[in-house]
Parts: C-alpha cells; sequence; structure tokens
C-alpha cells in the first residue's frame, strides 16, 4: 500500500453562504511529528480538519493524500457522539462498518478499552458515562480503528483536568505507536504539551507554522505574539 | 347524565358477562390495528429515516408531503381502497374486500405516512448530533439509517403509539372496506357507529369506553416498557 501521508492542501478555500471561512490555506502535513493547530476562536481551525478529514468539500483549491485514504484515517469531536449501546458497541461499531467479524472485532474493542483504563465499564451503556469517559470510549474507537492519522478537534474543551490529562496521555500513546496527530486546543499548555510543531491559524489563514519551541519562545508574527500575550497559558 | 350511568353499567355489563361476541369484536379491532401498525411501521420508519438522510432533488417537497399525508382522512382512504379492491379493481382479484384483510391494508395506508413523517424528524435530529461521527467512520447510508433507527428506537416508540392510536380509532375506513358485517369485519368502531344510529346509546357508549381502556392499556404497556428500558440506555 503507497504511504498516506503526505497530505498536501493547496490554497484551500471554503465559502459557505457567501462568507470566507478560509482563504489559501497551503500546508503539507508529513508523517511522524505532532501538529498542534492554535489561534483565536473562529479563526477557522476546525474548518481546517474537516476539510483535511473530508468532511466537507473545500470551494477552491485541492486537498491531495499521497495514498487512498480510505479507512485509513480517523477523527474525535469536542463532543463525543455515543450511540445507545454498550461501550463496547460503541468501540466496536467502527470496526462493524468496516466488515470486521463479530468475535474479532469484539477482542480489538476489549483490548484497545483496556489501553485507555475503561475495561471494566465496557458493558455499561455509553451514554450514562461522564464526559471525560465519554471521550476516551470515542479515542477507543478511533484507535481500536488503526487509523494512520487522527484528527482531534479540541477534545478536552468541555473536559475537567484530570479528564483532559487522561486524553492527553491517550493521545500520546497512540503518537507514539506511529499515528499521526493533527489537533487543534485553544490551551496553550496542551499545545506545548503534545505538539512537535505548530500551526497558527488567524482570521481564515495560515500566519505561521513552526517548530513548538519555537514558536512558543519567539513567534514570528505579530498575530502569534499578541495571540499567545492574550491567552492564558494554563 | 342518565345516558352516561347507564353506559358505564352498560360497560361494565358487557365485561362482566365476558360476551364472546364482545370478546370476538375487541379481539378483531386489536387484530387489524395492530397487523396495520406493524406494516406500517416496518414501511413508514425506514422510509422516513431515508428522507431524512438522503439528498436527492425533490427532497423538500417529499417532506412537505408526507407531512400533509398524515392528515388524510380515512373515509376517502377507505374509498380508494374500495375502488383498488373491488371486483373491477386493478387488486379485485385478491377477493379481500370485506375481509380483515382489506381493513388491514387500509388502516396501513392511513398510516404510514404518519410513521414516515414522524420518523423522519426524530431521525433528522439524530443526524444532527451523530451525522459528523458516522460519516467520520465511513457509514454509508443504509448503514447510517440502520443505526440511527435503533438508537432512536426509544423516541420511535411513541410514534408507533401515535400511528396505532390513529388505527385503533378511526372508523371511515373500516367501515367502508370491511362492510361491518356482524362476526367478520365489526370493530369497536364500526359498532359503535352501528349501535348509535340504531339508538341503543348505552351499548355504543359501553363499547366505547371499552376502546379507550385497550387503546390506554397498549399505550401504558408500552410506555412502561420504553421507561424501564430508555433509563438504562440514558
Amino acid at each position: 500500500m503507497a504511504p498516506l501521508l503526505p497530505l498536501a492542501l493547496d490554497r484551500v478555500t471554503l465559502e459557505i453562504g457567501g462568507t470566507r471561512i478560509v482563504s489559501d490555506f497551503t500546508l503539507k502535513l508529513g508523517a511522524g511529528t505532532r501538529t498542534v493547530i492554535v489561534g483565536p476562536n473562529g479563526a477557522g481551525k476546525s474548518m481546517l480538519l474537516r476539510l483535511c478529514h473530508g468532511l466537507i468539500a473545500p470551494t477552491g483549491g485541492t486537498i491531495a493524500w499521497a495514498g487512498d485514504p480510505a479507512g485509513r484515517q480517523a477523527m474525535v469531536f469536542q463532543r463525543p457522539a455515543m450511540l445507545r449501546r454498550s461501550v463496547l458497541a460503541n468501540v466496536a461499531y467502527g470496526l462493524k462498518l468496516r466488515g470486521v467479524g463479530r468475535d474479532e472485532r469484539e477482542r480489538r474493542a476489549r483490548d484497545t478499552l483496556a489501553r485507555v483504563g475503561l475495561a471494566d465499564i465496557a458493558a455499561r451503556p455509553a451514554r450514562v458515562l461522564s464526559g471525560g469517559e465519554q471521550q476516551r470510549v470515542a479515542l477507543a474507537r478511533a484507535w481500536a480503528l488503526a487509523p494512520e492519522i487522527l484528527f482531534l478537534d479540541e477534545p478536552t474543551a468541555s473536559l475537567d483536568p484530570p479528564a483532559a490529562q487522561a486524553v492527553e496521555s491517550i493521545v500520546l500513546a497512540m503518537a507514539a505507536e506511529g499515528t499521526k496527530v493533527v489537533m487543534t486546543t485553544h490551551n496553550l499548555g496542551q499545545a506545548r504539551r503534545i505538539g512537535d510543531e505548530i500551526v497558527f491559524v488567524h482570521k481564515g489563514r495560515i500566519a505561521e507554522r513552526a517548530a513548538a519551541d519555537a514558536f512558543f519562545r519567539a513567534p514570528a508574527t505579530p498575530e502569534a505574539a499578541a495571540f499567545l500575550k492574550g491567552e492564558l497559558p494554563w | 347524565m342518565q345516558t352516561f350511568a347507564e353506559a358505564f353499567a352498560a360497560a361494565a355489563g358487557l365485561l362482566a358477562d365476558g360476551d364472546l361476541r364482545l370478546f370476538a369484536i375487541v379481539l378483531l379491532s386489536l387484530e387489524v390495528s395492530l397487523s396495520a401498525t406493524l406494516i406500517a411501521a416496518l414501511i413508514g420508519l425506514p422510509l422516513g429515516a431515508f428522507v431524512a438522510l438522503a439528498r436527492f432533488p425533490g427532497r423538500r417537497t417529499c417532506v412537505v408531503g408526507l407531512n400533509a399525508m398524515m392528515g388524510l382522512p380515512p373515509v376517502v382512504v377507505g374509498l380508494v381502497v374500495y375502488l383498488l379492491l373491488s371486483r373491477a379493481g386493478p387488486l379485485g382479484g385478491f377477493g379481500l374486500l370485506f375481509t380483515p384483510g382489506a381493513m388491514v391494508f387500509a388502516q396501513t395506508i392511513l398510516i404510514a405516512p404518519i410513521l414516515a413523517a414522524l420518523a423522519r424528524q426524530v431521525v433528522e435530529d439524530a443526524w444532527a448530533e451523530h451525522g459528523e461521527q458516522l460519516r467520520s467512520l465511513g457509514a454509508s447510508l443504509p448503514q447510517s439509517v440502520a443505526t440511527l433507527l435503533w438508537d432512536s428506537r426509544f423516541a420511535l416508540v411513541t410514534v408507533v403509539l401515535a400511528g396505532f392510536g390513529r388505527a385503533s380509532a378511526e372508523v371511515g375506513a373500516v367501515m367502508i372496506v370491511g362492510g361491518n358485517i356482524d362476526g367478520v369485519t365489526r370493530t369497536m368502531t364500526t359498532t359503535i357507529a352501528l349501535e348509535t344510529s340504531k339508538g341503543d346509546l348505552p351499548l355504543a357508549l359501553g363499547l366505547g369506553i371499552v376502546l379507550i381502556a385497550t387503546v390506554l392499556a397498549v399505550n401504558a404497556a408500552a410506555a412502561w416498557l420504553k421507561e424501564t428500558t430508555a433509563r438504562r440506555y440514558g
């Protein structure tokens, strides 16, 4: 199979109802690094992820994978959408869609649940779990698919610090296994912990892209400097 | 007021006697309406879910049409089914006219649009919550339809009950296609209409009380089932 990455965006534009949400995104995402996208609310971070993942089509420009992305990518959303079934069935659901047999998908779902620390609640209905547990189930659902690239859209935005930390360690574990991580966040502490490189998005444009150390030490653009100053690095 | 007192006495008398004819009428009414509800659910629920998720030209018109068909007048449906099933009609060869089968047929046509229109609304709301996640996981249209129907099962119980209520309460369609033949196609509603026109108001009202009690019992059973299972799944 041809390698999936890099993913190349070339002058990608998105207009919805005459409003330009995203302008001229040109970006190449290679394997290996953990990419964190930061920027103010409404800058176009979420749209960038959705465009890459293929949930929305750009109105201009091109998005090209090196290999065929079908079945090789996954996404975790800010609000985990849990189906009205058990935790185990939620994790196995993605595998079921891909035609994995019942025994095999149950085994893989159990394995993955163990890795996110939820093995003991596999039989519980997913929708009665806490937000943090639901997000870990969503991560397990993505992990069970063994994606080559994982998109995360502010996965800890509505979680308390311990739950956010649990999510972060799962993301790092997936990255350590070779999954390319592309995550948005407005939490700069998290961006430091997760990111090898930072993509700074401002007003629908990619304003800056730099290694994480360099970005936080000395941002190259005044917008990024102002953003780092304004946001509390908790 | 005299009439109501007599009616309750008549209803109590009918039930206390364990009148076999009454029993047969109640049983036939339930058989016809439950069969029609089952068939209409098998057609209407997937149809509604499909209309909720599929994007095709004329979809909006289709939704308006479905909603409008919720108000189909039973007598008109009865008349059309009568013409279809009458000896000279296109379906005359089946010899269904004036049989319980004809009554099931008419009631199915009457309530399938109700189930479809209400299911569309329910599934559309579920899609708003799960749509992105399902697309991200690569669910096809039929897979999404099946998943969301199952996920909305508790809300759909109420939808199906609305259909059953409509079927068991209507008199116009069953009267025309069934013919109100004693011992063959006489249901609770047609008997009530007949006894009223004959002037036996206590008997008519007594049957009315039995009808309401029956519908109440079915609804209570379904509500109990829904409550106990829904609480478990959140």
